[in-house]
């Protein structure tokens, strides 16, 4: 479970030319299971995706989230960081960058080093990790010589390894191929965690139980409040659009967190549509 | 393969794959000082003597051994010229040969022993100095990315001469070090996410969640 409560983003301009808004002030809950931001280069939606661990700060406003457990309360991405990071588990478009150790099984392990004091138990963990996700016979490989495919695979399962309750994706199939992206995709839709992936791929998004079109720091289309669609006027706040009758109510909106359903598609898919229409 | 200098660890079960890896540091540690206070030529030769017989035993091959000192080469060259010119041969061999023997007895260490249990290793060592408010997790860290950060700044040189290349720019140097430069102020930024996003820079507290 996610909250924006006008959560907003400004960062100084070059040359001191006053402050730029990279997001404007942006109140949403998303509470669906797995969740699309999609738009163009430069929207917007991968500062959307990153105020929801604390990676970004809101300049104004706040963003928080919590998990479904019982007792567990909000947490703050300003205040409670660490604990955010902890339960916001968060994959990166280049796994390159995210795989710090030299070999596979490493990697892992480090995620571990705060679950698992002692050696043993720890590398134990991180075998059992790889194992889950198929990438047992890879554990001592250097991690310089795996494919993109891979390393993504690693990199996602180095992030799972902890176990967060949500788990939020960059653009995590942009640099990968068809059958990886395919696959890479496939692991993410399944995941037991919320899922909230900023992508450029469509196939994807639409599989979602909702999507979010961002564009020029704002979201302009939100499958979980189709009225806009009718409009098809860019509304400035997903309350404004929440706020309109829905003409064609789309079936994600009226069913989040359904685990594991087929049906659950077209909702994002309208958005999926819409950004399609207009790109 | 990359020319990954540091990622050099092999899985093995060699003697020197069984050894504690404090042992390790504190033999390389040992051995370092020794090279460097029995002065002479042959004190020199034994060094490299001792060095190669280290590696071999870490279970490196002749092709490795070259691989790893073939950076050394051109310095070692350099080196000895001058110490030659103004000392003497004997004294260009000791300073090359103490040289040579360390980085053969390093590689062997690198060579036989995992990353995490250097790092579990230097935790270790640096423990004490918990209470002069360093963590010995966040050292340990610096370290492994220190291991990780060489082969791949080898690896953005080759891509941006090659790019520098492609666009008949290869003998602009700034045509290829502004680029280099660039991306690995980049990188730096990115793994500094990464890191923060999994958590591995927040202070050790005991606040986890019951999972």
């Amino acid at each position: 479970m996610i909250e924006l409560r006008a959560a907003a983003v400004t960062v100084p301009g070059a040359d001191g030319l006053g402050a730029v808004q990279v997001l404007a002030p942006t109140t949403l809950t998303l509470a669906e299971r797995r969740i699309a931001l999609i738009g163009a280069n430069g929207s917007g939606k991968s500062t959307l995706a990153r105020l929801i661990n604390g990676l970004v700060l809101p300049s104004s406003g706040s963003v928080r989230v919590r998990t479904d457990e019982a007792g567990a309360g909000w947490l703050d991405t300003d205040r409670d960081g660490a604990r955010v990071r902890r339960l916001v588990g968060f994959v990166f478009t280049n796994p390159a960058t995210q795989l710090v150790m030299p070999t596979v099984i490493e990697d892992v392990a480090l995620s571990l080093r705060r679950a698992h004091r002692s050696k043993p138990e720890r590398i134990a963990a991180a075998r059992a990790v790889l194992t889950r996700f198929g990438l047992e016979t890879l554990a001592d490989r250097s991690v310089h010589t795996l494919s993109g495919g891979q390393q993504q695979l690693l990199a996602i399962a180095t992030v799972l390894a902890t176990d967060p309750g949500i788990l939020v994706a960059d653009e995590p199939t942009t640099l990968l191929d068809l059958r990886n992206s395919r696959q890479i995709g496939e692991l993410l839709l399944g995941l037991p965690q919320q899922l909230v992936v900023a992508t450029h791929d469509l196939e994807l998004a639409a599989r979602c139980d909702r999507a979010l079109v961002i564009d020029g720091g704002r979201v302009v289309f939100d499958s979980a409040a189709v009225g806009a669609a009718a409009t098809g006027v860019a509304v400035s706040s997903p309350i404004a659009i929440g706020a309109e009758p829905a003409v064609a109510r789309s079936t994600a909106a009226t069913a989040p967190d359904a685990p594991g359903t087929g049906t659950a598609q077209s909702g994002a898919a309208a958005a999926v549509a819409w950004y399609r229409e207009r790109a | 393969m990359s020319g990954s200098t540091l990622g050099g660890y092999r899985p093995g079960s060699t003697v020197l794959h069984r050894l504690r890896p404090g042992a390790k540091l504190l033999g390389l540690l040992l051995f370092g000082i020794a090279v460097i206070a029995v002065p002479g030529w042959p004190a020199a030769a034994a060094a490299v003597a001792v060095g190669l017989g280290l590696a071999l035993t870490a279970g490196m091959r002749s092709r490795d051994v070259l691989r790893a000192v073939a950076g050394f080469i051109p310095v070692a060259v350099l080196l000895f010229a001058f110490q030659m010119w103004q000392h003497g041969w004997e004294r260009g061999v000791e300073v090359v040969g103490g040289l040579l023997a360390l980085i053969l007895a390093a590689s062997a260490v690198t060579r036989s022993t995992a990353s995490d249990d250097l790092l579990d290793t230097i935790v270790w060592a640096i423990g004490p100095l918990r209470r002069v408010g360093i963590s010995p997790e966040r050292v340990a860290l610096a370290f492994a990315l220190a291991f990780r950060a060489i082969p791949l700044a080898i690896d953005v040189a080759r891509e941006t001469r090659g790019a520098a290349r492609a666009r008949g720019l290869e003998r602009n140097p700034r045509a290829y070090v502004t680029p280099f430069v660039l991306r690995m102020v980049a990188h730096a930024r990115h793994t500094g996410e990464a890191l923060h996003a999994r958590g591995l820079g927040d202070e050790e507290q005991p606040l986890m969640r019951s999972t």
